[in-house]
């Protein structure tokens, strides 16, 4: 049997009927990702024999009939998750031989609901890239094309789930790493309200931004998942004190008389042609179920990439001051004086891309510069969470392309940072106010899939999963998988 | 927007963080594209708006001033690069006569 084809609810379903067993369906994954993760190279750590153990107390629990919610299905967390007793490297040499002495709150609860750790997956070094082309352990491909990139910050998540290496996987987004990486790989990739999952144990990169989330091959999927890992947590302070929200619920409603909103400010930009077109079909499906369309204005989002490249950086350089080589992680050969050490460590254990932020967040909140850059950043930040306010009073969600484009070659991007900044041109205002966001499978252009976007208002992500869910009822993109 | 060598130097030493002469033109190049992405900022008229801290408008929450946390010295020191009697090793730092 195929057991990779079965959704993951299907999966769980044929657990509970005692169809076949984790460790059955754990050791598929495990040969799949033996046999095939090499052209991809999504995972960073493959965590065989943990797993098989997990598999197996999943199945004595299945037997004493004591099982969990979520127990026994495989799951890939992206490297960015601390986990102990299992390295933790963020795609950086900087913690490539890092054991953190303590696991993430995500990777506590999945853990806690008996999912099944296949391993850690590859990411653009501390989270920075929209291509997996940063990460010290070499980048990774996307399996619809192999000379494509997977997008990211969380192309290994994206990569291994499209390449049914997992059924699912962890991921984050700051700007767009969850939802572009599954716009460029056929998925359905959730990022929730700022808030919602713990950052508790998720390495730090921008953390006014940072919100964990998942990739999986569906809505449904998705929404199992994302319940699991959600709710309040007193270790981290910005966590909702708020219960996990139940994302099942309302997941098959109708979405009848509820209304779509159109930024206008997105649609008069310069998008290709077969963007335009994979849009307006999802908006006449979206019409033919009954929603509404409506134009909307956010008149200050063209602010979005100048605030996310002030902020992000700014708030980088803070938090990736703590990798100084005295406490953990790389440290340069031979310090001459503390000074060296610290100079050389950073310059030797970060990538380029990452002492680019640093130097410029560092540039940015320097004496003379704050006022001008960081604090002109947040106040135009509060102009784009307005401009969302009011949108949201008139509309349920708003729709948008995902990225600019499908998957763009390995490479080809990779000089210019500006360039490779604008595929989160869509993506960064869902983190600059906070909200959730998702991206679906909409289309396809010379054999790569394509996403749309859909924002929600604060803590309504499970109108966003009812919206998709019934996008995804009607149609089959998301159903499509790379012949690998 | 353009940076000099002598800026460039400065905001590598306050981020501590090593650049060779030879790569100055090519990254103060790439720091100049970003920092010219920043000026389309100006235009927009923010007198009338606070910076936003949080985007859900919390304020930070409080906890009872207890240990929550259990000494975890070894294997925190597990990870450290140099150690030595449960201490942090690093170069000198401070100078003089004894």
């Amino acid at each position: 049997m195929d057991l990779h084809k079965l959704s993951l609810k299907e999966q769980l379903e044929g657990l509970k009927k005692s169809e076949f067993t984790s460790v059955e369906l754990t050791s598929h994954y495990l040969k799949r990702i033996s046999k095939h993760d090499e052209k991809f190279n999504s995972f960073i750590t493959v965590t065989e024999e943990n797993a098989l153990m997990q598999a197996k107390a999943a199945d004595e629990r299945y037997k004493k009939d004591k099982s969990l919610p979520l127990d026994g299905v495989p799951i890939a967390h992206k490297d960015i998750f601390c986990t102990k007793g299992v390295r933790t490297t963020c795609g950086s040499k900087m913690l490539s031989n890092f054991e953190a002495p303590y696991s993430s709150t995500v990777y506590t609860k999945l853990d806690e609901h008996g999912m099944v750790m296949l391993g850690k997956t590859n990411m653009d070094e501390f989270a920075m890239g929209s291509s997996n082309e940063t990460s010290y352990f070499g980048p990774v491909s996307n399996p619809w094309d192999t000379e494509y990139v997977p997008g990211g910050s969380s192309g290994g998540s994206a990569s291994c789930v499209s390449a049914e290496l997992a059924p699912i996987a962890t991921a984050t987004d700051t700007g767009g790493s969850i939802r572009q990486p599954a716009s460029l790989c056929g998925l359905t990739g959730i990022k929730p309200t700022y808030g919602r999952v713990s950052r508790y144990g998720m390495i730090a990169f921008a953390s006014s931004l940072d919100q964990g989330g998942v990739v999986a091959r569906s809505a449904e999927d998705a929404a199992l998942i994302l319940e699991g890992m959600s709710g309040h947590d007193p270790k981290d302070s910005t966590s909702l004190k708020l219960p996990s929200p139940d994302l099942t619920k309302n997941l098959k409603d109708s979405i009848q008389g509820m209304k779509i909103g159109l930024p206008k400010e997105f649609f008069e930009q310069d998008m290709p042609s077969y963007v335009e077109q994979s849009i307006q079909e999802a908006i006449e499906t979206y019409k033919s179920l009954g929603a509404e369309i409506v134009e909307v204005s956010l008149k200050n989002i063209n602010l979005s990439l100048p605030i996310y490249y002030i902020i992000a950086p700014a708030e980088c350089s803070a938090n990736l001051s703590r990798y100084d080589g005295v406490r953990y992680g790389y440290r340069c050969e031979d310090p001459k004086d503390i000074e060296d050490l610290y100079m050389r460590t950073r310059e030797e254990g970060f990538g380029a891309e990452v002492k680019r932020r640093i130097l410029i967040g560092t540039y940015a909140l320097s004496a003379g510069f704050y006022d001008a850059y960081y604090l002109k950043a947040q106040k135009c930040r509060q102009l784009v969470a307005n401009d969302f306010t009011n949108a949201f009073e008139s509309v349920d969600v708003i729709l948008s392309p995902t990225t600019p484009g499908t998957a763009f070659k390995a490479g080809e991007k990779s000089d210019d940072p500006t360039e490779m900044y604008l595929q989160d041109i869509f993506t960064i205002p869902a983190n600059l106010a906070g909200l959730p966001g998702i991206s679906i499978p909409c289309g396809e252009h010379g054999g790569l899939p394509l996403g749309m976007q859909l924002v929600g208002n604060s803590l309504q992500e499970d109108k966003l999963l009812q919206f998709a869910h019934s996008y995804q009822s009607n149609t089959d993109w998301h159903k499509k998988m790379p012949n690998i | 927007m353009a940076l000099s060598d002598k800026e460039l130097k400065e905001i590598s030493y306050l981020a501590r963080i090593n650049v060779k002469e030879e790569s100055f033109s090519s990254l103060k190049k790439e720091l100049e594209q970003i920092l010219t992405l920043f000026e389309e900022l100006n235009e927009a008229d923010t007198s009338s708006v606070d910076a936003m801290s949080h985007p859900l408008d919390l304020s930070q929450p409080t906890r009872k001033d207890e240990v929550t946390e259990e000494n975890k010295r070894d294997e925190l020191l597990k990870n450290a690069p140099s150690v030595k009697s449960g201490l942090f090793i690093v170069p000198k730092v401070i100078d003089g006569e004894a």
